[in-house]
């Protein structure tokens, strides 16, 4: 059977509703069907991925606003996984966010967020949309 | 933030006392490493043992006072890394950076 979940959350512009939308990703994972990687990992990933995105969305593109909101949906599609965050903040352009440095004599503190996405989800785009910019972060579940 | 700071063998101790290492709190961490740092304090222990998640706020904070410790010629060493938190480290391959103990005892041994 055909299994499809849509979940639409709204919160304000503000870090300490963090582990709570973790918390939703990682109890989310229990309910898909997975091939592809161990069920446990791929919980964790979705705690990582929507804190990640989520906080890029929170500093980055609504510039900490505490009066300005997040809204994320993830959908599942049978074996189709995606994660859309959206902001209402001015953007950025994604292609020009480079990889971490690696070398111990030149790390730098931040920028490790993107990476972090784009190594646990198969795709990662980040578009102008209505009023603002969307995250998509898409992840095949299984074959099919 | 819930965090323990001990002074070991002239080591400072800080146990990070959450579930969660990420950018809600991380700052607070940052703030008592640098407190540590610019008050004499030269070698420093920060026990992960209560975390089970760590984002990039939390592994940047750990970079910075790796950075802090390193300008000073001092140390810090992190110890307790569970599954989930060491992936994090190999991920961004901060695991070649940092050393790392299984408990804070390994690390006060390893002086």
């Amino acid at each position: 059977m055909k299994k499809k979940i849509a979940l639409e959350i709204t919160i304000p512009n503000q870090t300490r509703y963090l582990g709570l939308i973790g918390k939703i990703g990682e109890n989310m994972a229990k309910e898909f069907d997975v091939t592809v990687c161990d069920r446990e990992i791929l919980a964790s990933q979705l705690n990582i991925v929507l804190t990640e995105s989520i906080v890029n969305a929170i500093k980055h593109a609504n510039a900490t606003d505490p009066n300005k909101e997040v809204h994320v949906r993830i959908n599942v599609n049978d074996c189709d996984l995606s994660i859309r965050v959206y902001d209402t903040g001015s953007g950025f352009d994604l292609n020009k966010i480079p990889n971490p440095s690696f070398d111990s004599g030149s790390l730098n503190e931040k920028g490790r967020g993107i990476y972090i996405i784009r190594s646990m989800m198969d795709s990662v785009e980040y578009r102008r949309t209505n009023g603002g910019n969307v995250l998509e972060m898409k992840k095949k579940l299984g074959q099919g | 933030m819930n965090l323990k700071t001990e002074s070991n063998k002239g080591i400072v101790v800080v146990f990070v006392r959450e579930e969660r290492l990420d950018a809600n709190n991380s700052e607070e961490l940052k703030s008592e490493l640098n407190h540590l740092f610019e008050t004499g304090t030269k070698d420093v222990i920060v026990d992960l043992k209560e975390v089970r998640f760590i984002d990039s706020s939390g592994l940047g904070v750990l970079v910075s006072g790796f950075k802090n410790a390193s300008t000073r010629q001092g140390t810090i060493k992190l110890s307790g890394l569970q599954t989930q938190v060491k992936s994090m480290f190999e991920l961004t391959r901060l695991h070649r950076v940092f050393d790392i103990y299984a408990t804070v005892d390994d690390a006060l041994e390893n002086r």
